[in-house]
């Protein structure tokens, strides 16, 4: 029934800012005028099924693809626009880091944990090696890790403990934004939680701004502010959390609440309204 | 006495010397009744697909077993070639959780269904129009055009309704589906799993569901299984164990997982992480991640006993009614 366009804050100085975003990928759209706006220190949620392009709107957010269309700003700069050399493509690269789903695939086998994250600092930062190591140990310790950990290669580390080892090396660049694409989906559910609460302190703590990307909407009701629920390249519906989920306007939010299973669970109504709204 | 459909019997399964320090099944029992869903719940590593697997008689390369597996009574672990064989094609199905591994890209979903039953000797027409039906009790539109596509034409939704079609074509009295929705989006989870229900309630099947989802289990199973290292820890009527858990790691379980309702509290994690198969920890395997761990946790294995109710739960201190 309502259209709903997330607005862009006029003042859009500061936080991320996202203006009508468009990609297209051999002449279809996969992301179509979304906008948004996240806050500094702020938590938001992009929430959708496959396909909805929740991954494509991060990627170019990062930069990983360049948008046919819209603006990102960070801080008020524009980054949608191809960085003009080295220096312009690092500041971005440190302005906003990425963690993604799979911890088997996002690091590299070769390398230990203190490599990979001092790979980053070196790159970023002018500290000697002492203090390097000193930050590594820090980054590190912030995660929940320790020596042992750190002179590891990736294949002696569990899921959780390899999701940790990405997050810390994201934290090293010492980002205004952390973009975190289904950062705990791949997790089980115990060593989940574990993460979502170092997460938590992260932001607490730092001050750091999360872009969560996520399916699943009991976890973006505990990490975020504000989201928005996008289908199929468009947001459908946007606003803080708590009241979108509680009180969902657009029925697609209502079904995608509807499906999370509980007890009392309905599927074959759900898969009746799901026909109903295809 | 009604007999079980399936009855897993003590089932212990080690791995050979040195490529583990504990086995990895460790005394599992479990049993399904005909027109039963039943759920098995555990993390991974906790040795819920190896225990389901066990079904069909597939298990580790050089495993040893002790224990039994009786599908109608007859031991799986004892079954010759031809009697697996039979097994597989006419009483068990399995549904495997990612369905572009399950089916042959290559090949017409068509050849795809009806290869069972054509191997089983049921005439070509016959099998064509059987698969057909098949296509249709799982909810894919013209079924007839879906036939003579290939498994890349079709979502993973919709390839997974036609893994399930093909699972269902023997008519098996026993289905065992190892994290069936686990790769697909919440509605078509739901759908999904909405088509199975309807078809297993419809046919008398019983169901083997394993998942590592305590909650869906919870809101499809009429009972739950909960594995922990290689264990049963716990076991109840599904709705008893959402509401009244035994066990503190099945209690954790429920606490560390977020929920979507309104009031619902912050996820609490568990502190650690599961054992590994390179550590065999005396005691109870749970006992260094649990907060109501006692000195004797660490000495003493507990066994699954039965407590109020019809519950069993492998915990020291159950009778305490003791909750994470």
């Amino acid at each position: 029934m309502t259209a709903v366009t997330a607005v862009p804050e006029t003042t859009g100085a500061s936080g991320l800012v996202v203006d009508g975003l468009r990609k297209e990928f051999g002449g279809r759209a996969a992301v179509e005028g979304v906008s948004f706006t996240l806050r500094p220190g702020g938590s938001l949620g992009i929430v959708g099924e496959s396909g909805c392009g929740k991954t494509t709107t991060a990627r170019m957010l990062v930069g990983l693809e360049t948008p046919d269309a819209g603006t990102v700003h960070l801080g008020g700069r524009d980054r949608s626009a191809r960085a003009r050399g080295r220096a312009e493509r690092l500041a971005r690269a440190r302005e906003i880091q990425m963690v993604f789903q799979d911890p088997y695939l996002s690091l590299d086998p070769r390398i230990s944990v203190s490599a990979c994250i001092e790979e980053v600092l070196r790159l970023h930062f002018p500290l000697d090696a002492p203090a390097r190591r000193r930050r590594v140990a820090e980054l590190l310790d912030q995660v929940g890790l320790g020596e042992r950990e750190a002179a590891a290669l990736p294949r002696r580390l569990s899921g959780g403990q390899r999701q940790r080892v990405a997050i810390a090396r994201a934290l090293a660049a010492r980002p205004q934004v952390l973009i975190l694409d289904e950062a705990v989906a791949a997790l089980d559910v115990s060593i989940q939680a574990q993460i979502l609460d170092l997460l938590a302190g992260i932001r607490r703590d730092e001050g750091i701004g999360f872009l969560f990307v996520s399916h699943d909407l009991a976890v973006v009701r505990h990490i975020t502010d504000e989201v928005v629920v996008l289908r199929a390249g468009a947001i459908v519906e946007s606003g803080p959390t708590t009241s979108v989920l509680t009180s969902p306007e657009h029925p697609y939010t209502r079904l995608l609440l509807d499906s999370v299973p509980r007890p009392g669970w309905d599927p074959a109504r759900i898969s009746a309204g799901r026909r109903a709204l295809a | 006495m009604q007999q079980n459909l399936l009855e897993i019997d003590d089932l212990t399964v080690r791995l050979p010397e040195g490529r583990a320090a504990r086995p990895i099944l460790d005394g599992v029992s479990l049993s399904v009744a005909a027109g039963e869903m039943v759920g098995l719940v555990g993390e991974s590593g906790s040795g819920k697909s190896v225990a389901c697997r066990s079904v069909l008689g597939l298990l580790p390369e050089r495993a040893r077993t002790d224990g039994e597996v009786r599908v109608a009574g007859r031991d799986v672990l004892t079954l010759s070639r031809d009697g697996l064989k039979e097994l597989r094609t006419r009483q068990v199905s399995m549904i495997f959780q990612d369905p572009r591994a399950s089916v042959n890209p290559m090949r017409r979903v068509g050849d795809f269904l009806t290869e069972g039953m054509r191997a089983a000797g049921v005439p070509a027409a016959a099998a064509t129009d059987r698969a057909e039906e098949l296509l249709d009790a799982v909810g894919i539109r013209d079924p007839r055009g879906a036939l003579r596509r290939h498994p890349h034409q079709f979502s993973g939704g919709m390839l997974q309704r036609v893994v399930i079609a093909a699972a269902l074509a023997s008519r098996p009295s026993l289905l065992v589906a190892d994290e069936p929705t686990t790769a697909l989006d919440v509605t078509t989870q739901a759908e999904v799993i909405a088509i199975l229900t309807r078809l297993q309630a419809e046919r008398g099947t019983g169901m083997l569901f394993v998942t590592h989802d305590l909650e869906l289990a919870s809101a499809i199973c009429d009972r739950v299984y909960v594995m922990y290292a290689g264990r049963i820890v716990e076991t109840q009527a599904a709705t008893d164990l959402f509401d009244r858990p035994r066990h503190p790691y099945t209690a954790g379980l429920l606490a560390c997982t977020p929920r979507v309702e309104p009031d619902a509290a912050p996820p609490r994690p568990i502190p650690g992480r599961p054992v590994s198969l390179a550590e065999s920890p005396s005691g109870c395997a749970f006992a260094a991640r649990c907060a109501h761990a006692q000195e004797r946790c660490s000495v003493e294995k507990p066994v699954l006993r039965q407590y109020d109710g019809q519950g069993l739960a492998a915990c020291l201190r159950a009778d305490e009614g003791i909750l994470l």
